[in-house]
């Protein structure tokens, strides 16, 4: 029992997080511009910031993560950490040779005011930016948002530091997938490719945090986003964000600045999501849905009518990042599961909002809170027992002192593998969830049901 | 839009002055929104007619982020807007952080948006700059257009060339340029011509000698600027002036600054030409 000190009964808190339910903005700011290809993601703070950003991502992906930091020592704090900067982009270029750098500051160089558009201009009017390659930035403090705001940061700095419009339309569609696994960005290309759109998807991670074993160390892999991409994304006809929180201000960005329309999105989780999503592409590519989607469709309905019955009146309890919860409450909930206790780490109060409408429509009322942690969501647990947890690997210790089945979702997951591998955005991911809460919830049938009630076939 | 940032030695009467050089260009129906970026949040004072704003930190600590513009934004004088952006207590925290912090949140609020129809953006910035916090408001495009507060006496030219290294810092890379300085007498010797070299030296103008009278401190007492105060009053007509200046200046200068010998010889020049 690791967690026995947590009460049943739950007392208003103000100041104090226990088990927080997110991370450091540098985190999503890294992850994404991993998504870039040839990019080398630097971390404008002391060493100890970068450290933890790279093997966080690591213990993750089981892939090496490359970054580069501006180590800052007592000195650079107090004289600002603008010669540390223009020296490392000056070395990287000359060692490691990235087509990109993506810098990314920490609390200590947001707190001193590091003013990143200077530094970074100087180091290009003093010749340390070679011909043809690029420096971006995102600002990263810590004590602001979680890292999903960390991610978005940087996808929005993506858009700032790349995209221009020439004025001529290119017929391409950007679709930015927000922070979803390298296996969800390959599946949302191939989707989108299966409807014949040209598109440009920023950050692409696949490729790059689920490479594959040949033994030769590559430090910059094939895959990610090329910068050719980047830049053509001001000329593209029009911007598709999938999840409010992760991707929809680079799309506005793009919107205002280079007059490429955006529409926002959930993510495409489940049937409903994904079908708004499908439905979108084809209204942007002007096609009619081809069969292999409309047969992957049909599949998933046919598994969510096969098995209904044992979905139906599920209790569950869900944490991780807005976006993906927003978009899994509203799939667990069309197939009449019911998530009864969700938290997100992420502040913002139109996460509540939103989870409020879901399970209204839904016919019932959840305990639902923006900017909580875990410790609330294994209160809340003890108050009203669910049938299955949703969440990252820092779950374990609530579905083991509780015996409830756990499935891993989210970031991080720290002690098993696969969600780099096997999607859960579309048809196919819908499948892929539902497969896996099946085997999760029978196999406790099987645990426990008596022997009279032990049953061959489901 | 015309973004200005007023900055000088601490005590010089920046706030002083900017609010009434703002009441002046109010007078003149232009829109003004005045930032204040003070940890002591009395920025706005005259303009409001007491310490009357709650400040966007405080806002921040008390409701948590789902702040709105309505809660930061006070109207003043003649329709000017009036925001605060406080900070620590004297002794805690990161003053700098706060000033940081809230220009980001007024951007996001939308305080800037077109729609706001926004002639003039003052931001009234406390002494020196000191660190990056400080610098906020001249970087990134903030701020296009300093004006430095300074008197005749020694520690606020020193205070003024300081700040021109700053903004020269910034100048190389963004559009931030020095319109000039502000004199406010303090009745020095020779005060007018050595402020006049000072400025010419730096590569600048004095775009205004406004001389001291008693009259700011009454409008004072009474939390007000001169020209709500006293509209007739010589005084007004000064910061009138002022404000004209301001807004029909075209002078905008990356600055040079001075070696600190070269200023020490400027004082040497001016401040003994009396007793000779």
């Amino acid at each position: 029992m690791l967690l026995r000190h947590t009460p049943k009964e739950i007392k208003e808190r103000s100041a104090l997080s226990i088990n927080p339910a997110k991370t450091c903005q540098p985190i999503g700011a890294m992850y994404a511009a991993l998504g870039i290809h040839g990019c080398l993601p630097h971390s404008h703070g002391s060493q100890g910031c970068c450290a933890y950003h790279r093997s966080a991502l690591t213990r993750h992906y089981k892939e090496p993560v490359s970054a580069a930091t501006s180590s800052f020592t007592e000195g650079a704090s107090v004289f600002g950490g603008g010669a540390n900067l223009v020296s490392a982009i000056e070395n990287i270029f000359t060692v490691y040779e990235p087509d990109v750098i993506a810098v990314h500051t920490t609390c200590l160089s947001e707190t001193i005011g590091d003013d990143l558009p200077q530094m970074t201009d100087k180091a290009k009017k003093s010749g340390k930016v070679p011909e043809g390659k690029h420096v971006i930035y995102a600002n990263t403090p810590s004590y602001v948002g979680s890292h999903v705001t960390g991610f978005s940061n940087m996808v929005k700095g993506m858009a700032k530091g790349f995209a221009v419009n020439t004025g001529r339309k290119n017929g391409r569609v950007n679709i930015i997938p927000g922070w979803v696994e390298p296996s969800d960005m390959e599946e949302v290309r191939r989707m989108a490719t299966l409807m014949g759109l040209d598109i440009i998807l920023f950050p692409d991670t696949s490729g790059v945090l689920n490479g594959a074993l040949t033994g030769e160390y590559k430090m910059f892999p094939d895959g990610g986003t090329p910068v050719a991409d980047l830049v053509a994304s001001g000329d593209a006809i029009g911007t598709l964000a999938l999840g409010e929180w992760c991707s929809a201000d680079a799309a506005r960005w793009l919107d205002t600045q280079c007059k490429v329309p955006c529409t926002v999105l959930d993510m495409p989780f489940g049937l409903k999501s994904t079908d708004r999503f499908i439905d979108t592409l084809r209204k942007v590519a002007g096609v009619s849905v081809p069969d292999t989607i409309a047969f992957e469709r049909g599949q998933l309905v046919d598994l969510i009518s096969d098995m209904h019955q044992y979905f139906h009146g599920k209790k569950v309890a869900l944490v991780g990042d807005p976006d993906q919860v927003i978009a899994l409450t509203e799939f667990l909930a069309s197939i009449d599961m019911k998530p009864v206790h969700i938290v997100t780490g992420t502040p913002g109060n139109k996460f509540e909002k939103r989870i409020e409408e879901i399970t209204a429509e839904a016919g019932y009322k959840a305990n639902v809170k923006a900017g909580g942690d875990m410790f609330l969501l294994h209160q809340w647990i003890k108050n009203e027992p669910v049938d299955l947890i949703i969440g990252n690997t820092y779950c374990k210790y609530i579905a083991r002192d509780e015996d409830i089945p756990f499935l891993r979702f989210g970031f991080p997951i720290l002690d098993r593998v696969g969600h780099q591998y096997f999607p859960i955005v579309g048809y196919k991911g819908g499948l892929h969830m539902l497969t896996r809460i099946l085997d999760l919830l029978l196999t406790r049938t099987d645990r426990d049901e008596t022997e009279e009630k032990f049953e061959l076939v489901y | 839009m015309r973004k200005i940032a007023i900055y000088g030695k601490g005590g010089i009467g920046k706030s002083t002055t900017t609010q009434n050089t703002v009441a002046g260009l109010a007078e003149m129906n232009k829109k003004i929104m005045v930032v204040g970026c003070d940890p002591k949040a009395d920025s706005t004072r005259l303009l409001l007619g007491g310490l009357a704003q709650k400040s966007v930190l405080d806002t921040l600590r008390d409701e948590g982020e789902d702040v709105e513009l309505a809660d930061i934004r006070k109207a003043g004088f003649n329709g000017t807007w009036c925001v605060e952006s406080g900070g620590p207590e004297p002794g805690v925290g990161c003053a700098g952080r706060g000033i940081i912090t809230s220009i980001n949140m007024l951007e996001s609020l939308g305080a800037y948006h077109e729609s706001e129809a926004l002639d003039y953006a003052f931001y009234d910035v406390l002494g020196d700059v000191v660190c990056g916090g400080f610098a906020m408001p001249i970087r990134d495009g903030k701020a296009e257009e300093i004006y430095i507060v300074c008197s005749g006496e020694m520690m606020a030219m020193y205070a003024a060339n300081n700040i021109c290294k700053g903004i020269m810092k910034y100048a190389e890379s963004g559009g931030v340029r020095l319109g000039g300085l502000i004199c406010n007498s303090r009745n020095v010797d020779n005060e007018r011509e050595m402020i006049e070299e000072l400025a010419k030296k730096i590569g600048t103008q004095m775009i205004y000698f406004v001389p001291r009278d008693n009259d700011v401190q009454r409008a004072e007492i009474n939390r007000m600027t001169v020209i709500e105060w006293n509209a007739k009053a010589p005084q007004a007509d000064h910061y009138r002036n002022l404000a004209k200046a301001i807004d029909q200046n075209t002078n905008f200068v990356v600055p040079k600054p001075l070696e600190i010998e070269e200023l020490e010889q400027l004082l040497m020049d001016f401040g003994l030409l009396e007793a000779v």
